[in-house]
């Protein structure tokens, strides 16, 4: 009798277990530049169904379209868009669901700290090596008034692939033939100039210690370190500052084709900020396991309209509802 | 990992001659085939150990194959130009991994031109000069410091050591060495020097670790007859201990070049990150292992993949060439005398 009683005793605790383990898991993984939103969201969610449990790598973008590809994760997340022929690698139908936008941000370093301005053309000719002292004219004429010394100019870049190159390259790309040619776009690019910082704490640690260097970090990182950001002119002749509402103006002038894959750098938006980009999960328009594939549309669609409002606070900019509404509509079509 | 622990008996010092070897009492015989009791338990140990042993080999090549045959797309794209290319183009699909290949090179020699002295020096100190009280606490720092994680490590680098590199050593450096190409040209504080110190901070516990058991296990003996001869305290040591140890001191640094040439994370941090061959060492680097840590995660194209993977691939071929090399250089220097 009483091994019977410790039998079932034993049976329960299992039951207990499997019953506490019988949450629905699904996985995800890439991108890392959105994973502080990712993962407050998942945190969140699990207080409106405790029924699923997410678990997400942060691997980077390249892990997470290939894992998406290979099946092995339930979605994926990228800063950039697939190229197209890894779409055609794949096994089914890869859906883009833009979530939100981030903006890249230029950060100096010069005696004084003056607040400058820089356009286009000069952000590019410093990053080709072109304009190599603070005092160049072009800077200067941007710059009336502040003092702008003698020094040279130290480029500093991310040395580790991320989006936050993506969307740098991507906007000079855009704005210049030349270095659309000579060096393109990517996650990272052969630079022609400059020093390479592991992440954006590499890139900002180098920029805080050494006078005259200027390099690039994500919008969120500037603001929670309080680094100096340079205004940038915009397509419509505006100088704007780096903001969540800027990036937000970026997004609502876009323009954005059918399979969102789309950049959103240099937007003829008035109020737009020109260095802006969006990241994206990367779904199976035809889930293979119904039941998980139910649970993941449910979630998305709670993270398309309760969780783009957790976005700011984080300082990412939310979708603006235009293109809120026809990811909406895109959600629905994921059997 | 027996280097060392086998080299004492095989380079007999230079007392040989005085009859002062220790003897083994015949202990082994026991153990020998031949000869002793014979037990089933004798064979399954040999196997054991036998097959303890093949796996390592094996796991070696294993991982050689596999790095092989991810890196095949790469391989057969740009065959040996490779080697000898320094264009690194992820937009436009070429690859080259010569500037990875100097950096790794040039800063584990860097690391262990700073290290090697240090480290023995160290070891000496800790076995034969310092007084006994301080040396098993002294011997416990030296080993805390491999216990800080290499990124710790990193971020020290960036924001103690490099500012401190550019304010004060290296303008000292260019100052008193200017004449020299490797001393000139600006001042970044990241760079491949930086690099090459960052390493021979973390190899040094390891090369300390192994020079203080080797230097222990010189017989006293050795030292004895030294004194006995009337040699001064550094006669003793140059004589007695570090001809007697010079086989197993070179095992250690090989271990720990084989270190250097591996680390990745802290080196990463400091380096600059620039592929590029530069006289100066000043100017910023980068090394085979951190083009992959930095670039693997958001590779999406297959011959990036791939070239990334063939970086991996060279990476194990400089290793074994450079330890293939060290034998032959041991073997050179271990046969031509005793002198130290």
């Amino acid at each position: 009798m009483k091994l019977l009683k410790t039998l079932t005793a034993c049976a329960a605790i299992v039951t207990g277990i499997s019953q506490a383990s019988g949450q629905m898991l699904i996985n995800g993984a890439g991108a890392t530049f959105p994973y502080p939103l990712y993962s407050k969201w998942f945190f969140e969610y699990a207080k409106v169904d405790p029924s699923v449990r997410f678990n997400y790598q942060s691997i980077g973008s390249g892990g997470g379209q290939k894992q998406i590809l290979e099946q092995t994760v339930d979605f994926g997340a990228s800063d950039g868009p697939m190229s197209d022929e890894n779409l055609a690698k794949a096994k089914g139908k890869i859906l883009h669901i833009p979530t939100v936008g981030g903006a890249v941000v230029i950060t100096y370093n010069l005696p004084g700290s003056p607040a400058l301005k820089f356009d286009s053309d000069t952000v590019v000719d410093i990053f080709l090596g072109k304009i190599t002292k603070w005092n160049d004219p072009r800077l200067a004429k941007l710059n009336e008034g502040a003092k702008l010394p003698e020094l040279d100019i130290v480029v500093v870049h991310r040395s580790d692939g991320s989006g936050t190159s993506y969307i740098f390259t991507d906007y000079l790309s855009n704005v210049s033939p030349e270095w659309q040619k000579s060096v393109g776009k990517n996650a990272s690019v052969k630079w022609p100039v400059g020093l390479g910082g592991k992440g954006n704490e590499g890139v900002a640690g180098q920029v805080k210690q050494l006078q005259g260097s200027i390099g690039y970090v994500e919008l969120a990182y500037a603001r929670q370190n309080k680094l100096p950001v340079g205004e940038l002119k915009n397509a419509a002749g505006n100088f704007i500052k780096p903001s969540v509402a800027s990036v937000t103006s970026a997004f609502a002038s876009a323009k954005v084709p059918d399979d969102f894959r789309f950049s959103m750098v240099n937007p003829p938006g008035a109020d737009a900020y020109p260095i802006a980009g969006t990241t994206w999960l990367l779904v199976y328009e035809k889930q293979t396991n119904a039941e998980k594939g139910r649970k993941l549309v449910e979630f998305l669609n709670w993270a398309a309209t309760q969780g783009e409002g957790m976005a700011a606070a984080l300082d990412y900019a939310p979708l603006p509802e235009e293109l809120q509404k026809r990811v909406i509509e895109r959600i629905k079509s994921i059997q | 990992m027996g280097r060392w622990a086998s080299v004492p008996p095989a380079s007999a010092g230079p007392f040989q001659n005085l009859g002062m070897k220790t003897k083994d009492p015949g202990g082994d015989a026991g153990f020998s085939q031949d000869t002793g009791v014979k037990s089933p338990w004798d064979s399954i140990f040999k196997w054991f150990t036998f097959l303890m042993a093949m796996s390592v080999i094996a796991l070696i090549f294993l991982v050689g194959y596999e790095l092989f045959k991810s890196s095949r797309l790469s391989i057969s794209k740009f065959g040996w130009r490779f080697l000898v290319s320094s264009d690194w183009d992820p937009v436009a699909e070429q690859f080259g991994a010569l500037p990875f290949i100097f950096g790794t090179l040039v800063s584990s020699l860097i690391a262990l031109i700073i290290a090697v002295p240090l480290s023995i020096g160290t070891a000496l100190y800790l076995t034969e000069l310092a007084p006994v009280w301080v040396r098993a606490p002294l011997a416990f720092l030296v080993q805390l410091l491999s216990a800080v994680p290499s990124v710790i490590l990193g971020l020290w680098g960036i924001f103690v050591m490099v500012p401190w590199l550019r304010e004060n050593l290296f303008p000292w450096l260019r100052s008193a060495f200017g004449f020299s190409p490797l001393f000139q040209g600006p001042i970044y504080g990241v760079s491949i020097l930086a690099g090459g110190i960052i390493i021979a901070i973390m190899i040094l516990p390891i090369i300390t670790s192994v020079s203080r058991e080797i230097i222990r296990s010189v017989p006293g003996l050795q030292r004895e007859a030294a004194y006995a001869l009337g040699a001064t305290r550094w006669e003793v040591t140059r004589i007695a201990v570090l001809s007697y140890a010079k086989k197993g001191l070179f095992g250690a640094v090989i271990l720990g070049l084989g270190r250097a040439l591996g680390e990745t994370m802290a080196v990463t941090m400091v380096i600059g990150n620039r592929p590029e061959i530069a006289k100066s060492l000043f100017a910023p680097g980068y090394t085979l292992a951190s083009v992959v840590a930095n670039e693997f995660a958001e590779a999406t194209t297959e011959i990036y993949l791939h070239a990334l993977f063939e970086i991996g691939l060279v990476l194990l071929g400089v290793t074994v060439l450079v330890n293939a090399l060290a034998q032959l250089l041991l073997r050179a220097f271990g046969g031509s005398g005793v002198k130290a």
